[in-house]
């Protein structure tokens, strides 16, 4: 990349020297999915699926989450080691989220037994 | 220092700034061979520069990726531990305007990535209105949370212990499932059955009136899960730390639409819009993902 100045030709032709121009077509057809993906994910409420609801719900979300990270964020065309810093904060995110969900159950029961036994505490209903 | 050449012919000329001192010496466009006045001393050229901003904000991003999974860790856990807080309080958000908004932050992200690529091509005109547009779209998102919040917390539905629901809704059925059905209103339940205290019908009474009228008819119906107040506080910190940065986004969105006008990017020069929409993509990613977690709660 020595050519840092751009030509007016270059920029006419929808070509820029320092990074990757997005087309049109490709942010507005981006635009129109996560448009339609949201209409699914209200629409899919209405449809009693059990546990499953939620899965389907933070399914779509990850879709559409993936869509705007790669297009309209230049994932996609951007060097990769963005992607993998990027990444790796999800990956620590979802560590995070897991380890303490899996630590707060194994000390449910604990929890439970206090509650019914300390007078202190509002007891859970259920 | 920069060993690129330089073609001045057809370079929407790049205006020198003061934070360049003496090496901005141009100032009618033909910049001949001094110093790019967009280039900081400390790169050697402008896609040096773009590369270095770009990972700068990314690593930002990862900041607020992890600031944000504190948040997520909390509505997991206490979702996981009481479903049934989250079934019941479901019912006091409002789908439609949800929904409203993710539309109004999903075109918003439109002509933030949209005014990266005017800003790349030399679109002067349709950089100024796209940054507006992102601008226009993000103030939007505001009110309409505005009125979210103000209809809850007229309705004392507040966060901890300022959760006080004097019209809170009342339900007659559990299923199996764990659904909350047959809900009524305590202003409509009130209303049928002409309740009133010392002559004041319930509509016209103050906040602890009613709360002493909903307080009175909740005996009559499924008790409400003791952790619903939990719930609000998780709604009220994930909505209320999303909507910082969205006035965050708010005070960069117009930084930028002032230099646009001025004329300072072009496709030498674009970095911050790039950043800017990089950040504002990311508040989009935490409400794509806010929006089903408390809207969609089946």
């Amino acid at each position: 990349m020595s050519n840092t100045h751009l030509h007016a030709g270059d920029a006419a032709h929808g070509h820029n020297a320092i990074a990757h121009v997005a087309s049109i077509k490709v942010l507005v057809g981006v635009f129109v999915l996560l448009l339609i993906l949201t209409g699914v994910t209200v629409g899919a409420v209405f449809v009693d699926l059990g546990a499953l609801n939620i899965w389907i719900a933070m399914g779509i979300a990850t879709v559409k989450a993936l869509l705007v990270a790669m297009f309209f964020m230049h994932l996609a065309y951007d060097r990769p080691f963005n992607g993998i810093v990027f990444i790796a904060s999800l990956v620590f995110a979802g560590l995070f989220v897991s380890v303490l969900l899996l630590d707060a159950r194994e000390y449910k029961p604990n929890v439970d037994s206090y509650r019914a036994l300390s007078p202190l505490v509002p007891s859970s209903s259920n | 220092m920069s060993t690129t050449p330089h073609s001045t012919a057809g370079v929407a000329a790049p205006l020198p700034h003061g934070g360049h001192g003496a090496a901005a010496q141009g100032s009618h466009g033909d910049q001949g061979h001094g110093h790019n006045p967009d280039l900081a001393h400390h790169f050697d050229t402008p896609v040096q520069q773009f590369d270095a901003g770009k990972l700068g904000i990314w690593t930002f991003l990862v900041t607020e990726v992890l600031f944000f999974s504190g948040l997520f860790c909390a509505y997991s856990i206490w979702r996981s531990l009481h479903p049934e807080a989250f079934m019941y309080a479901h019912h006091y958000l409002d789908t439609k305007l949800g929904a409203t908004n993710t539309v109004v932050l999903l075109f918003s992200s439109l002509t933030a990535a949209w005014s990266v690529r005017c800003a790349q091509l030399n679109q002067k005109r349709g950089l100024v209105v796209c940054l507006a547009l992102t601008l226009m779209c993000a103030f939007g998102f505001l009110g309409i949370k505005f009125v979210e919040y103000s209809h809850k917390l007229h309705d004392g539905i507040g966060w901890g212990e300022s959760y006080q629901p004097h019209n809170p809704k009342l339900f007659t059925t559990l299923t199996p499932s764990g659904h909350y059905k047959g809900g009524k209103y305590v202003s409509e339940i009130a209303a049928e059955r002409g309740l009133a205290v010392a002559g004041v019908p319930y509509a016209d009474l103050d906040a602890p009136g009613k709360l002493a009228i909903a307080n009175e008819l909740r005996t009559e119906f499924l008790p409400e899960p003791p952790t619903v107040r939990t719930f609000f506080s998780i709604y009220y910190g994930m909505t209320g730390l999303h909507g910082v940065h969205v006035v965050g986004g708010i005070l960069v969105y117009i930084w930028l639409l002032v230099r646009a006008l001025r004329g300072r990017f072009h496709s030498g020069y674009f970095g911050p819009v790039d950043y800017a929409a990089l950040y504002w993509h990311l508040v989009d990613l935490v409400w794509i993902y806010l929006f089903p977690m408390l809207y969609l709660i089946h």
